[in-house]
């Protein structure tokens, strides 16, 4: 059995289940205090007073922090992408819980009191809340992920033209990241040294973000980020609690530990935009596609542009030649929208693959053969070759495994035990994104091996994964190699977000191990008493990336039954192959891939941040009103990673699997949906009433 | 979340008497719901009395019925045989409600008095009626997918959470209610009020009064009874619709029926229109979507919750053929 590949059980997965790993909000300092913040209750206007006089006196508190007496910190952007923050500058409200004070107290009960105890007035104004009527917002930049300028012709009039034609409207909610830790930071002042403990995704993106708040040195902050329960985008980058943690500490000269509660995760940590995407294609009657128009529309806040890339998806999937590409943001009283789990690709995935299963049937031809019909051997848009491509094996064993050629194509037509059954499928997509990291590797002369990277843990299995890599090249055990994480004093780590930390970290651990291995042969074999230190710096080289397309892909099929009178859909099936390139250790692959199929799931039928849309207040901020699936709702998902010897898309072969098994899975529901009950749903999630 | 203080007790005369001296105390059994609306702002009591020390738990045959002490577990009332044989309908509630672990904590008396989901009594940020009188309803306008269609009013349209409080309403309990006095008897479909004008009115228990047990009368057909949630999940989630029902049938015509709805109501929903519609009709669909739409008559939609009348209607008329297989 390689040791790539293998099912290597977490090694952190004792400690997980018992307690013993520690996550930030564990984590205890002398002395620390307990900070909480006060939320807006408005969603748009500005503070009038804020009354805090019971809160100041109230048992245990030691300070209450507005914008009157916040310390002037720099809340501006350091760069384009940057969120702005929120800091107790000024007196303006633009969302729905945006901080407006800070309690700090000895405990954190003492703490929430008081929070409860400040009171605020407010001059309110209507919130612009109608995603018709928001303001046109255009993208300071367009980030790496966001579509470019296309380079093929214009899909009108092909479209025009065209044998059959589908053109509709497709919609998808505000969703609410809602990991199972929720953000927290604690912050201790050193002199002028910063220590922060976050529970972040890239411990460095947080170091530079506040050394611009405080108007410090990065190297004056330390930031330890140590196990991560779940981010999903959330975590992303230094949100305003972040900054307001260090700026109560400097005030209090203590440690402060500030944990941001449930409800308060709906308020300013980041959420993935609503969209409206108008998705129309045309094809002749053999089913190829002669054109594709996807013109997107999504929330941003006032003060922020954010792209959800939609339209990436259909730009990068089929062999079309006529394609036209939209992608537009309107304003609204909102919070930052923000990255969360295949962003653009899944909420584009829905529309794209809803759309090609209603040309299927406009055309009368078997879905997958639709898809089959207009496969593309190079990346559609750049005519670029791919570094690898197996969508055809995906799309080939997971519907035999499915048992897809036994489906009757007309809606309505499968039964079982009285209940309709749906069988649906659609395609994944999604890029495949590396960045620049470094590595350190040690090896010591009773041969173990310490490597070093100031990357995270948030449940992918960094500590157990990147040891199989490098003890693969060495030829050792796994077991010899100890992976150090989760802190700026360790090398330079990228956002650990994009599906791109296998590919990142994964390429600079073999480079170190290569070349520890060549170290070791040249010195025979003997390592010295001080051992043998690499550190390498893994740079991704812009031109060798340019060459060829990368992209990670898959197949999803799923089933569904739903009651013929209560409407009730239940997803009894669900089957998917996916072609992510190298297989780093099958069980915590195969649980990215279950956990990526269930987040689509729950975003077709479940997931739904629901506004008052005449104040902007969110009204479903808990884990009981705002809803995810139980076990009772998921089937146990048949995953299926395609594997693939990738040699050209990077040193460690993979091609991203974090995200890619949720692009397009929401689409393979509906489409099982309509299969069922003849009625094609085109807005998510689909609840009971869309059915009635 | 307000400082509280917490005392336990040892007898029903304690608990009375302890509040009596402090009136706006509240009992605390699981704490399910009461700690919720703390943490939530919503209730600031200074004082909690634990009653957990009081017995109450007994679940037993009495003449004329099945007694269910009001500290009794749901997950208790839902496992015990007599409760199955006798009222299934009690059961299925029961264990469609919450999850595992709430049901292991909650109390039967506190489930009889959880207060409403909706989330404008929840947030003290918005306008509620209910919470704060004459501040407004938030959800007649606004976020109201899951609030009722039935028994509302211009001032709330707050729908009554409980499930099981559906399956006693159609089955007639009696809740045993002590005060410094003794106890007093109010059938259940005398407990609960609708909203009316003064939607902070809920139910019919007196400050400083407690529920110490529920008397479910016998039913000769209460085995053929059932109840039937519509929800968003699985599991662990409110009932958009649901219908607790009791049918006895002979020769092919139904001899007696109950029928109470869930979810669509500000109260547990109990249609005797419907039952009477039913009574002496054929057993068969068409009789049971006649008597559906009588159980919604007068039912409004408010936007968002339009389908719930639908809705019922298809959940009335399955839970009756469940119980007619």
């Amino acid at each position: 059995m390689p040791i790539v590949g293998a099912a290597r059980s977490r090694v952190d997965g004792r400690d997980k289940v018992t307690g013993g790993a520690k996550y930030t909000c564990d984590r205890e300092l002398p002395g620390m205090l307990h900070a909480v913040v006060v939320p807006s209750t408005i969603a748009y206007g500005r503070v009038l007073s804020i009354d805090d006089r019971d809160a100041r006196v109230a048992t245990g508190v030691v300070l209450v922090m507005t914008h009157a007496n916040a310390p002037r910190v720099n809340e501006n952007k350091s760069s384009p992408q940057d969120a702005k923050l929120f800091l107790l500058q000024n007196d303006a409200v633009e969302f729905d819980r945006q901080p407006v004070a800070l309690v700090v107290a000895r405990t954190f009960e003492q703490a929430v009191h008081g929070a409860d105890l400040v009171r605020v007035v407010y001059e309110t104004r209507a919130p612009q809340m109608d995603l018709d009527a928001g303001e046109v917002a255009t993208p300071a930049q367009t980030a790496g992920n966001q579509p470019a300028a296309h380079r093929r012709p214009a899909a009108q009039p092909a479209l025009a033209s065209a044998h059959a034609q589908v053109d509709a409207i497709y919609r998808t909610p505000t969703e609410h990241h809602n990991p199972m830790e929720t953000h927290g930071t604690i912050a201790a002042w050193d002199g002028d040294r910063l220590t922060l403990y976050d529970s972040t995704q890239w411990a460095f993106g947080v170091r530079t973000r506040l050394a611009h708040v405080l108007s410090i040195d990065p190297s004056a902050i330390r930031v330890i980020a140590p196990f991560v329960g779940g981010a999903f985008g959330s975590k992303g980058t230094a949100w305003s609690h972040v900054p307001l943690a260090a700026m109560a500490a400097r005030a209090t000269g203590k440690p402060v530990k500030l944990l941001v509660t449930r409800p308060q995760m709906f308020g300013w940590v980041g959420h993935r935009p609503q969209t409206e995407q108008h998705f129309a294609a045309g094809a002749s009657a053999d089913g190829t596609l002669v054109a594709m128009i996807h013109e997107v529309r999504n929330e941003t806040s006032l003060s922020d542009e954010f792209v959800e890339p939609c339209a990436v998806f259909s730009r990068d999937l089929y062999a079309v030649p006529h394609y036209t590409m939209h992608q537009e943001l309107r304003r609204l009283a909102i919070s930052k929208p923000t990255y969360q789990r295949a962003p653009g690709e899944s909420t584009g995935g829905f529309a794209v693959e809803s759309a090609m299963d209603e040309l299927a049937y406009e055309l009368g031809i078997d879905p997958l053969a639709l898809r089959l019909r207009n496969y593309s051997e190079v990346n559609p848009d750049n005519g670029k070759e791919y570094t690898s491509k197996k969508l055809r094996e995906c799309y080939t064993q997971a519907a035999d495994r499915f048992g897809w050629s036994k489906r009757t194509a007309p809606p309505r037509s499968m039964q079982r035990n009285g209940m309709l059954v749906g069988w649906g499928m659609a395609t994944a997509s999604r890029g495949t994104h590396r960045g620049d990291s470094d590595a350190r590797i040690t090896m010591y002369p009773d041969g173990s091996v310490v490597l070093a990277v100031g990357t995270i843990e948030q449940g992918t299995g960094s500590p157990t994964v990147y040891p199989q890599l490098a003890a693969a090249v060495l030829g050792i055990s796994p077991d010899r190699v100890r992976f150090e994480w989760g802190d700026t004093n360790l090398p330079t780590a990228p956002l650990a977000a994009g599906s791109q930390t296998a590919a990142s970290i994964g390429s600079a651990t073999v480079l170190a191990a290569e070349q520890l291995r060549d170290r070791l042969v040249l010195l025979g074999g003997n390592v010295p008493p001080e051992g043998i230190t690499i550190e390498v710096n893994a740079k991704v080289d812009e031109a060798e990336e340019g060459r060829y397309a990368q992209q990670a892909f898959g197949a999803h099929f799923a089933a569904v039954e739903v009651d013929p009178d209560l409407l009730h859909i239940r997803v009894t099936r669900f089957v998917g192959a996916y072609d992510v390139g190298r297989v780093l250790n099958a069980k915590t692959a195969g649980s990215q891939l279950v956990g990526a199929v269930v987040w689509g799931i729950s975003m077709a039928l479940y997931e739904q941040t629901r506004f008052d849309r005449r104040t902007g207040r969110i009204m479903n901020a808990t884990l009981a009103d705002y809803l995810v699936p139980t076990n009772a709702d998921i089937p146990n998902p048949e995953v299926i990673a395609v594997e693939d010897d990738d040699q050209r898309v990077n040193p460690a072969g993979v091609r991203g699997m974090g995200e890619v098994a949720m692009c397009g899975s929401a689409a393979a529901v509906a489409n099982a949906v309509y299969h069922a009950t003849g009625i094609r749903v085109r807005e998510l999630p689909i609840t009971v009433e869309a059915l009635l | 979340m307000n400082p509280f203080a917490f005392t336990r007790a040892d007898s029903i005369a304690t608990a009375l008497s302890t509040m009596q001296r402090s009136p706006n105390a509240r009992f605390i059994a699981g704490g399910t719901n009461i700690l919720d609306l703390m943490k939530d702002d919503v209730e600031r009591p200074p004082l909690l009395v634990d009653i957990n020390a009081l017995g109450l738990r007994t679940i037993e045959q009495r003449p004329g019925g099945i007694y269910i002490g009001a500290l009794a577990r749901m997950s208790d009332i839902a496992a015990h045989p007599l409760v199955r044989s006798a009222f299934p309908v009690i059961a299925v509630a029961l264990e469609e409600s919450a999850s595992p672990q709430l049901r292991n904590m909650a109390s039967i008396g506190g489930n009889v008095m959880q207060r409403t989901r909706c989330p404008y009594f929840r947030d003290t940020a918005t306008p509620c009626n209910k919470r704060q009188p004459g501040s407004g309803c938030g959800a007649i306008a606004g976020v109201n997918r899951m609030q009722a269609v039935l028994g509302t009013s211009d001032h709330c349209i707050a729908t009554h959470a409980s499930d099981v409080a559906v399956a006693f309403t159609a089955l007639d309990a009696v809740l045993h209610i002590a005060h410094p006095g003794g106890t007093r008897e109010v059938p259940i479909g005398e407990f609960y009020s609708e909203p009316g004008r003064t939607p902070q009115i809920e139910n019919a228990l007196g400050r400083g009064e407690l529920i110490v047990g529920i008397m479910v009368p016998m039913l000769n057909f209460g085995a053929q009874s059932t109840y039937l949630k519509a929800r968003d999940r699985a599991q662990y989630e409110f009932a958009l619709a649901s219908a607790a029902v009791a049918l006895d049938r002979h020769g092919g015509m139904v001899r007696g029926a109950r029928i109470a709805l869930g979810g669509v109501g500000t109260r547990p929903w109990r249609s005797r229109a419907a039952e009477a519609a039913l009574v002496g009709a054929p057993a068969t669909r068409e009789s049971y979507q006649r008597a559906a739409e009588v159980a919604v008559r007068g039912a409004r939609g408010y936007g968002q919750n339009d389908f719930k009348i639908p809705l019922a209607k298809r959940v009335v008329v399955r839970a009756l053929e469940m119980v007619s297989a």
